[in-house]
């Protein structure tokens, strides 16, 4: 450690600390506008101060390197005292001229919030001072940074755009796959998945195109892709909601209301992350096809199978620190698992209750050693660190601050990603992620062992 | 052709067209998708180099989570600003105040972090929610024996600029502390320059060579205890004028220190700086070493600069930042590099910064306050620009269009100011318009075809590079 990192340190407690210290979580408002930029023609709209939706897209950039136009409803100190109302017509107004789109996201922040704005009454006001025009579809999510965080905001923006525009009818044999936080090239691959399988599905949110697009020749106001709004009506119709994330069981969400109100069976898989998840997941696909599993995947998982033998001394009894979103962790430790490592520490910002439950479920090797926290943050993480003495940190960008001070190296995953090229293109999901992630652990190791080496052997 | 909302026509000014005043320091309009941020940034980025305090974000976690290592802001000593600490409030603590939580918060990183001040953040919800900020800090101050202060940068109550005016009465608050420490007669505070990429470093080295002494760099760099003897210095050099005039003004009017505006970015702008300095001083033996070292730096730089220009004659840039006072050094560095501004614009300029930029921007150039990414695209395709400068929010908008970048916010990792920063800055432009790249961007080789055209000459070919070094 560096004198001037040492500094840093909180020193000599045993008690936890009541603030958070940097923070291994972000607010609600941010997940909510990702998962708006993955429906078509949608533009989000943050109902507050200025600088939420400048900083969240600031953050969001700085990841998926592509512009991301957030709204705001940009609150004064009247709007403070009398109501956000006028902001939130005037924004929408503006918005419709501006960008014609096809659907507008409201995210409320803190500060709508805490003063009380019905943000339904004004959706319907004016939606009323609108009739007999052509005005796009409004969804309202309510995300106050005091609840949840960038995840849940997350999953309560595809609830609510299924809320808002799901509608029933006769089924239609197609599948509803809800992705979870996901990279632009996870969407990408699971897309490809589910075309394999030959049914007709629905993805909602994919922001894989309008996160990470080509190059373009004219300006687009808003980039394309997205799932289309008509397909997210045919929702109600499905045969089956597959939702992916092992937290998201028995929570409100997009699955949970598609089967309350339309009775479309809801399954909850992990994210498709090492070959216990993946095989759960393509399980959940082939029954809900009727398909068997095509046979580039059952190549794609012999050959990681093979890919984990070829390799597995270089991770075995390797100690991981695991940090992020607690869907991604939690796969992360089944994937661990199943590879040899010990998953000493895996860590969480968010407090979603469940989440050492599902950790020690995902561990069938590793149990005893690991700890397991939510609602914590980096600093905790580093200070936990000491004891838990791990050889690699797994998780995103923040992790930096960790692997540097350990001297352990940091395998990037999830979001987000900003001190590399390439966060968006990550590959997590499927057999053929889980081979990435194998390899770049594995790698990781090796590199320890290469650089450390007095001998300098180019042949390891 | 994307439209320009009616609230916000006056807000853009095209020299040699008809138009009046340029309308500004006014609040965003709803739905416009401004660049800007809020108070809160405007308090967070002025106070963020402090290195050896307690930067405390009282509200939800949001805040300061999107402000966690953010900046370039360097310090040679602790690093207690590259921190962040958040009350992170949850729905409880909304409904029956975060006063505790506060307290308990403050005390607890003072303890284990040992600052030397805390400031505590109050963000959009805390005055909604009834704590008395001031209160809490006055009593942790009062225990702790070191100050601890409150900004008041709840996101609503203005624009960023008030956020820089809350950050200034902070700072003042530690302003007067020591009175014991020798200070020299010919001593100066830095205002306003931030130690981005070391920057902060640079300039002190300039005025360490002409014998001047530097009191307090505020903040770049910056320490609790050199501030509190602030008050001390003969003189406060300004840049940043937008964040830092207002404390500037305070100290003048309580301790009679006076104030001079600079810019530390472009050979001109950086030798002017100095020479003010020195002139203030009026001693010739400041004047002659000042002029040597004027002098060399630029007969250093200056070759490699026109260099870099033989590649970039022509070009048309477009400039958009936080304040107006870099703008203006901005176009004046672009000329260095035979460069035509055409589109400058900023989120905070005044109606003084706008008229002078008026004056010293050629025909035909387009002026912005408070612009969006539709209309930037606009001004942008218009004037057939090839170089954007400005931050983070504003790179994908340049590269999805084939156009070039430099990064001149608060996140660069490479000094711009200075004559080195003049450098840095030639090579950063250069670089990226140079680049072969652009040759498979269709936005781009449009660009190139449309300006070929115009000066009648052949459309351009795939196969010859773009790069002549």
């Amino acid at each position: 450690m560096k004198p001037a990192e040492a500094h840093e340190h909180g020193e000599g407690r045993t008690e936890p600390f009541v603030s958070t210290r940097n923070a291994c979580k972000l607010c609600a408002p941010l997940g909510a506008s990702v998962a708006f930029r993955g429906v078509e023609g949608c533009i989000p709209l943050v109902h507050g101060s200025q600088g939420c939706s400048t900083y969240i897209r600031r953050y969001v950039i700085s990841h998926f390197k592509e512009p991301i136009d957030i709204a705001s409803s940009n609150f004064s100190e009247s709007s403070a005292i009398f109501g956000g109302g006028e902001n939130l017509k005037t924004a929408l107004d503006n918005l419709i001229r501006q960008y014609s789109p096809e659907a507008i996201g409201i995210a409320t922040t803190c500060l709508s919030e805490t003063i009380g704005d019905d943000v339904r009454l004004y959706v319907d006001q004016y939606r009323k001072s609108k009739v007999g025009k052509k005005t796009p579809a409004i969804i309202h999510a309510s995300t106050p940074s005091y609840r949840g965080t960038h995840w849940e905001g997350f999953q309560e923006a595809i609830r609510a755009i299924v809320e808002t525009l799901a509608e029933g009818g006769e089924s239609n044999g197609s599948i509803n796959l809800i992705p979870g936080f996901l990279s632009a090239e996870d969407l990408r691959h699971l897309k490809e998945i589910l075309t394999a399988f030959g049914a007709p599905f629905t993805m909602l949110p994919d922001y894989s195109e309008t996160l990470d697009g080509g190059t373009w020749a004219d300006y687009q106001k808003l980039s394309t892709g997205g799932t289309a709004i008509e397909s997210i009506r045919r929702m109600g119709g499905a045969l089956v909601t597959i939702q992916l994330g092992s937290s998201l069981e028995g929570l409100k969400t997009a699955a949970s209301c598609l089967e309350e109100k339309f009775a479309v069976p809801a399954v909850t898989c992990g994210l498709p992350i090492g070959i216990r998840e993946n095989d759960a997941f393509f399980e959940a696909l082939r029954e809900a096809s009727g398909a068997e599993i095509p046979e580039t995947f059952s190549r794609e998982r012999y050959r990681l199978i093979d890919a984990y033998i070829d390799g597995h001394k270089y991770v075995f009894g390797k100690r991981a620190v695991v940090h992020g979103e607690a869907d991604l962790v939690i796969s992360m430790a089944s994937f661990l698992d199943e590879i040899g490592m010990v998953p000493v520490l895996c860590a969480t910002g968010a407090t979603p209750g469940n989440f050492e439950e599902k950790v020690r479920c995902a561990l069938r090797h590793s149990k005893d050693e690991a700890r397991i926290m939510e609602g914590t943050d980096f600093a905790t993480m580093l200070e936990e660190s000491e004891q838990a003495k791990p050889d690699i940190v797994i998780g995103s960008s923040k992790g930096y601050y960790l692997s540097r001070r350990l001297e352990v190296p940091l395998v990037r995953v999830g979001f987000p990603i900003h001190d590399r090229v390439g966060g968006q293109r990550i590959l997590h999901v499927g057999y053929r992620g889980t081979q990435q992630l194998f390899d770049r652990i594995a790698n990781a190791f090796i590199e320890v062992t290469q650089g450390t080496s007095a001998v300098g052997y180019s042949y390891i | 052709m994307i439209e320009i909302l009616d609230a916000r026509k006056e807000q853009v000014y095209e020299k040699g067209k008809e138009g009046g005043e340029l309308s500004c320091e006014k609040a965003s309009v709803a739905g416009s998708v401004s660049q800007r941020a809020c108070v809160f940034c405007g308090s967070r980025v002025v106070l963020y180099p402090i290195a050896d305090a307690v930067h405390l974000v009282h509200g939800p976690v949001g805040c300061a989570a999107y402000t966690w290592d953010i900046r370039g802001s360097l310090s040679s000593g602790p690093e207690l600003h590259r921190l962040s600490f958040s009350t992170d409030l949850q729905e409880k603590e909304v409904i029956y105040g975060g006063e505790k939580k506060l307290y308990a918060a403050l005390t607890e990183l003072i303890n284990a972090y040992h600052p030397k001040a805390a400031f505590v953040y109050a963000t959009c919800i805390i005055g909604l929610i009834g704590d008395d900020v001031q209160a809490v800090c006055t009593k942790v101050q009062k225990e702790q024996g070191i100050p601890v202060i409150p900004v008041h940068s709840e996101g609503f109550r203005g624009t960023k600029k008030d956020g820089y005016r809350s950050a200034c009465e902070a700072l003042y608050r530690l302003i007067g502390k020591d009175d014991e420490t020798t200070v020299s007669g010919r001593a100066i505070n830095i205002l306003g320059d931030f130690n981005v990429a070391g920057e902060t470093w640079l300039i002190k080295e300039y005025y360490r060579q002409m014998g001047i002494d530097v009191v307090s760099c505020i903040t770049g760099d910056g320490r609790v205890d050199e501030i509190g003897r602030s008050h001390r210095a003969g003189l406060n050099v300004v840049q940043c004028s937008g964040s830092m005039t207002y404390l500037a003004k305070m100290m003048e009017e309580s301790h009679g220190i006076p104030y001079r505006r600079v810019s530390y970015f472009g050979i001109e702008d950086t030798a002017e700086a100095l020479y003010t300095v020195a002139r203030y001083f009026d001693d010739p033996e400041i004047l002659r070493v000042t002029e040597e070292l004027v002098r060399s730096e630029v007969a250093r730089v200056y070759p490699e600069v026109a260099r870099y220009r033989r590649n970039l004659e022509g070009r048309r840039a477009a400039i958009y930042v936080g304040g107006s006072f870099k703008a203006f050094s901005l176009v004046k560095a672009l000329r260095h590099l035979g460069m035509k501004s055409v589109v400058v614009g900023s989120q905070t300029g005044n109606k003084e910064d706008y008229e002078y930029l008026k004056e010293i921007c050629d025909e035909g150039t387009i002026i912005v306050d408070d612009t969006n990414p539709l209309e930037l695209s606009r001004f942008i395709q218009e004037k057939g620009v090839d170089l954007l400068i400005g931050g983070v929010k504003e790179r994908p908008i340049a590269y999805k269009m084939g156009v070039a970048f430099c990064d001149h916010n608060h996140e660069r990792k490479i000094a711009l100011a200075g004559f080195e920063g003049m450098l840095n800055f030639s090579r950063e432009v250069h670089d990226s318009i140079m680049s072969p790249v652009w040759e498979f961007s269709p936005a781009w080789r449009r660009r190139m075809d449309v300006a070929l055209e115009a000066t009648g000459k052949v459309k351009h070919e795939t196969s010859g590079s773009a790069r002549t070094r």
